[in-house]
């Protein structure tokens, strides 16, 4: 499909603001503009075609079946995205006085007051963007709570070999070593391998929980103690709260810091990769050094931004957040209330146990016993007997108008297959994809020369990566 | 109620029937009773559409939403083209996730390389990522992009926006980078100052154009300086000026970056906006973030996909050079749509009307006895101002009369702006009321 | 030693071009098993290296893998044609060496060529 540079002609365009009604300044040379500013010479017909061929071209949760394990691609309902777009939260500026914002520090109060009920933590701050972004700032709370003790020698991050890339990523931004703990055979954090990690150059540990298997640390107080005993902090990674509302909660498994995902959990919309979310809470022991400023409710009932936090990390971010998805968050969270938030953990776990059950006896399942709210397939036979990996797999689902499950993670399960149904699907979604599902596996396994061919009803097939890898195009050239 | 689980308590018993469990209990066996929250969540009951609709726009009311604002400072309000709003409620732009499978993301993927190639124009760089959380993560992302073995010494002019400045410190202190800050003089960066603090450990000079103040930095000679030292050049723009201002590449930068924001993303309470990151090919694997390719598919045809992905973090872990994993996706595709709706024609129209109406602001503010220009040099659609009055008191006086006014900088000094949404009339309301609360 | 090539069990090559001078190269067995190569990472001339420690790595679409150097030394060459060409490591990876090492003061033992065919069997 042609880019919009290649649509339109010179000349075209939208008509969007008036001639100047007080006199235009000359702008002095040295700081004028000197090359020509290309931009797309297209009618509003034009662009708004485009797009809708764009949109037909991209699937959302809207369009199918969006089983990606570990991003929890449930339903976004549409009152979010009207709440989000209410004028009383979209037209005022970040430093407007307090007296005038009211209403959006109210939304972040009572966001954290619910959120911190959730998690089992005691306060919360959402300046941080994205998970990716709370992660950092997690572990900057917990390196300020080393360094505010004087514990200067504490200076790694223990992670488990089965964690999303960004905890690692994450603590060496931070200024942290990581050291890697592998998993037991079983799924679980080897209990034996983490007492052995630990000492007094641990800052703290970072786990998901369930971990990236799908599986509870059944271990989890036991898992928490060692990094106290050792002196060091337990951070929770919140990818995988949709598994555990209302069951059980970070706070009490003995993690000091937690960061949630907005956009998975409570379900305000991806957008195509963001604006995320990326909240940090955490136990009253560390929340002196969350990022400033803070929230905090007066006496007389009224809501204040704090600036007066000596101990703060800092700032992560301009302003407060992405407030916009706070509030759709908070529309969540109200409309499910208590009871809704337990149900929908309860249908996420069982939703993707029904699946397994059904997936078991034709794909090989290593933790087939249990699952939370994921499990995980593992094509590494197929690989090894047939020569159909993990991805043909995936792109075969493409034909079926189904999203595939996230690919090649987690790293310590080969050839893996992540499936998350959420709790927003029907029975007869879920019958429709295990019959899918396994249609493909008879598929590929009868005719496995075909299988490196899929998709073949997508409006492109295999992309060469490649290519695009070494000789890099990275945006159009005019006048090439 | 409140519910989006679409199967009946009877169908969800029979699904646990079929996988030989009694209750949702048996779901739950692995979790172990000390950690069990033998409890209902301290929190109010599942509610009706609604109620809940009626909650929340009673909290957006309580928000006051003024007609008339004269204050940026990192935010600013210019007009939202319809067409913006309507393509970006796309429900399959909303609710996409991260385009990984490229075959049925095409859409996404080919916007975000439009919006790249239009960083890339606006900037006069090679090469722009996919969008980061905002101006001030971009900015900080970008020093951390410059640091090298040798050269471990960041410094930022004191007239950066000081919320991009605090980041920026954050970001630095945990990974034991020297931040300086260069000071100013008259509003703008003292070049005596700054060729002082320059050396052979210096990484990088962040500069802000135009800077903090409103005030046009001598970009250019700063440039010299910077690359007099070998260090690289960030230069962090308001990216509605570029449609008239010289681009960072003009000035010798080597990397571009900015709160997109302007670029039709409502002001929000100040988030989710949108930070645009632009380097030159030399830096391009240094470049953090998600960065999309044109390629072709296997039968030749014209194909998108993410690339360079063993630069990031799911691929290389502790030794990536960035944690960021997600892009503000919407929000650049709001910034492309706008650009497009816009084109060069109505961003130079935005971008001469705003500083046209900043200057006529700044004329008859002078007029009144006690308003005076602090910095003289030249501006874009912000100046400083003295205040002949308490400036809190200022302010809630035009509070009281629907006007946001300039931004307090301290007791007796504003920071002005105006942008190509506010009107003749609205200035001249303004410059009424302050000339009855100044006497 | 005359140009013999040696092996690591980190499946780089080693060819020593004099008593204190070697070449580093990836195997065959290795370029195969990263598959199709779009970038290599090199260090630069003059850059100290370890035994046993990573200096370079070279990326795959998907992956990144680390080059170990078997030698204590300084680089004193880098292949920069690969820069532009990682996939000449693909083609003949014998003949696309990464590194030059000079003043080499420390090796790890090394494996025959006989006995790194056994080691990938």
């Amino acid at each position: 499909m042609k880019l919009i540079f290649e649509k339109g002609s010179t000349g075209r365009g939208c008509d969007l603001l008036p001639p100047s009604d007080v006199p235009v300044i000359n702008l002095e040379d040295k700081f004028k503009r000197q090359s020509k500013l290309n931009l797309p010479n297209v009618s509003e017909t034009e662009l708004s075609r485009h797009y809708t061929e764009l949109m037909k071209k991209t699937f959302g949760v809207n369009d199918g079946f969006y089983p990606l394990g570990s991003c929890t691609m449930k339903y976004n309902p549409k009152i979010n995205d009207d709440m989000a777009k209410l004028p009383g939260f979209t037209d005022i500026h970040p430093l407007q006085s307090e007296e005038t914002t009211q209403g959006a520090l109210e939304v972040m109060a009572l966001a954290e007051e619910y959120l911190c009920e959730i998690t089992g933590m005691d306060n919360m701050s959402f300046q941080p963007a994205a998970g990716a972004h709370g992660e950092f700032t997690g572990l900057q709370l917990i390196k300020a709570y080393h360094e505010k003790r004087g514990d200067s020698k504490r200076d790694k991050i223990i992670v488990p070999d089965s964690a999303h890339g960004t905890n690692p990523a994450s603590a060496a931004m931070v200024g942290y070593k990581v050291i890697n703990v592998p998993s037991t055979n079983e799924g679980y954090v080897d209990v034996d391998a983490l007492r052995d990690a630990v000492g007094e150059d641990t800052a703290g540990f970072m786990l998901t929980n369930p971990n990236t298997l799908g599986l509870f640390e059944a271990n989890i107080l036991e898992i928490t103690n060692i990094i106290h005993q050792a002196g060091g902090l337990n951070y929770y990674d919140g990818a995988n709260l949709n598994a555990i509302m209302g069951i059980a909660r970070p706070g009490d498994m003995g993690f000091d810091v937690v960061h949630l995902n907005l956009h998975k959990t409570f379900s305000t919309p991806h957008g195509g990769g963001g604006p995320g979310s990326g909240p940090v809470g955490c136990k009253l022991l560390l929340s002196d050094y969350l990022p400033s400023p803070r929230v905090i409710k007066g006496a007389e009932g009224s809501y204040h931004l704090s600036y007066d936090n000596p101990d703060s990390i800092g700032r992560v971010k301009a302003f407060y957040g992405n407030f916009l998805v706070v509030v759709r968050a908070l529309t969540y969270i109200l409309s499910l209330g208590k009871e809704g938030l337990k149900h929908a953990s309860i249908n996420a776990v069982l939703n993707a146990n029904y699946m397994m059950h059904q997936l078991k006896d034709t794909y090989h399942i290593p933790f087939s016993d249990h699952c939370m709210h994921e499990f995980i397939i593992s094509l590494e036979d197929l690989k090894k007997e047939k020569g159909v990996s993990a991805l043909d797999v995936a792109k075969a689902m493409l034909d079926y108008g189904m999203h595939p499950p996230t690919m090649y993670f987690p790293l310590n399960v080969p050839e893996a297959l992540m499936v998350e149904p959420t709790e927003t699907e029907s029975k007869e979604t879920l019958d429709e994809a295990v019959r899918v599902y396994k249609k493909i596996y008879e598929e590929v396994t009868s005719n496995p020369e075909l299988a490196h061919g899929y998709p073949r009803n997508t409006v492109i097939g295999r992309p060469d990566e490649v290519g695009a890898a070494r000789n890099p195009v990275l945006r159009y050239v005019y006048n090439k | 109620m409140g519910n989006y689980v679409p199967n009946t308590l009877e169908e969800q018993e029979a699904m646990l029937g079929l996988i030989g469990m009694k209750s949702s209990e048996d779901l739950f066996v692995q979790v172990p009773k000390g950690v069990r929250l033998n409890r209902e969540f301290d929190i109010p009951s599942s509610k009706s559409e609604m109620e809940v609709s009626r909650i929340m726009t009673s909290m957006a009311e309580k928000n006051k939403i003024f007609k008339t604002i004269f204050r940026g400072a990192g935010a600013y309000r210019h007009y939202i083209p319809s067409i913006v709003k309507q393509i970006t409620s796309k429900e399959e732009f909303i609710t996409s996730y991260t385009p990984y499978q490229a075959e049925i993301s095409q859409g996404v993927l080919q916007s975000i390389f439009e919006y790249q190639t239009m960083i890339c124009e606006l900037t006069g760089m090679d090469v722009s990522n996919a969008s980061v959380y905002d101006g001030a993560t971009a900015a900080a992302e970008a020093i951390i992009m410059s640091v090298e073995r040798k050269r471990n010494k960041a410094i930022i002019s004191e007239t950066v926006d000081p919320q991009i400045l605090e980041t920026i410190k954050t970001y630095c202190k945990s990974l034991d980078i020297e931040v300086v800050v260069a000071g100013a003089s008259n509003g703008v960066t003292d070049l005596a100052n700054l060729e002082k603090l320059l050396d052979e450990e210096t990484a990088c000079l962040l500069l802000q154009q135009p800077n903090f103040y409103g005030q046009l930095e001598d970009a250019e000679k700063i440039g010299r300086l910077v690359a007099e030292k070998g260090a690289k050049y960030i230069i962090s723009s308001n990216p509605i000026s570029l449609g008239i201002l010289k681009t960072p590449a003009e000035y010798g930068a080597d990397i571009a970056v900015g709160e997109g924001q302007p670029f039709g993303i409502p002001l929000s309470f100040g988030g989710p906006y949108l930070g645009f990151m632009a380097t030159k090919e030399k830096l391009m694997r240094k470049l953090p973030g998600r960065i999309v390719g044109e390629t072709t598919d296997n039968q030749g045809r014209r194909a998108f996909v993410l690339t360079l992905q063993a630069r990031e973090q799911h691929i290389r872990r502790e030794k990536a050079s960035s944690n960021i994993c997600s892009n503000q996706a919407l929000c650049a595709m709001t910034a492309a749509v706008y650009l497009d709706a816009m084109g060069e024609r109505g961003l130079k129209q935005a971008a001469e009307l705003s500083m046209a109406k900043a200057h006529y602001l700044a004329r008859l503010l002078c007029e009144i006895d006690g308003f005076n220009i602090i910095y003289k040099g030249e501006f874009f659609n912000e100046f400083v101002t003295s205040s002949p009055i308490n400036v809190d008191k200022l302010m809630k006086i035009l509070e009281d009369r629907g006007i946001l006014g300039g931004y307090p900088l301290a007791n007796d000094k504003i920071l002005w702006c105006a942008t190509e949404v506010n009107t003749k009339e609205e200035i001249h309301k303004l410059i009424d009321i302050l000339k009855e609360v100044a006497v | 030693m005359n140009n013999e090539i040696l092996y690591t069990d980190t499946h780089e090559w080693v060819q020593f071009l004099d008593e204190t001078t070697v070449r580093i190269g990836l195997t065959d067995f290795a370029q195969s098993e990263l598959g199709d190569l779009v970038f290599v990472n090199l260090p630069e001339e003059g850059d100290e290296l370890t035994a046993g420690e990573t200096f370079a790595d070279v990326e795959s679409v998907k992956a990144v893998s680390d080059v170990y150097s078997p030698v204590t030394g300084e680089v004193s060459k880098v292949n920069e044609d690969l820069l532009d060409h990682p996939e000449l490591i693909n083609s003949d990876p014998m003949e696309a060496w990464l590194i030059e090492v000079e003043n080499v003061s420390d090796k790890e033992n090394m494996l025959t060529e006989e006995e790194y065919k056994k080691l990938i069997s």
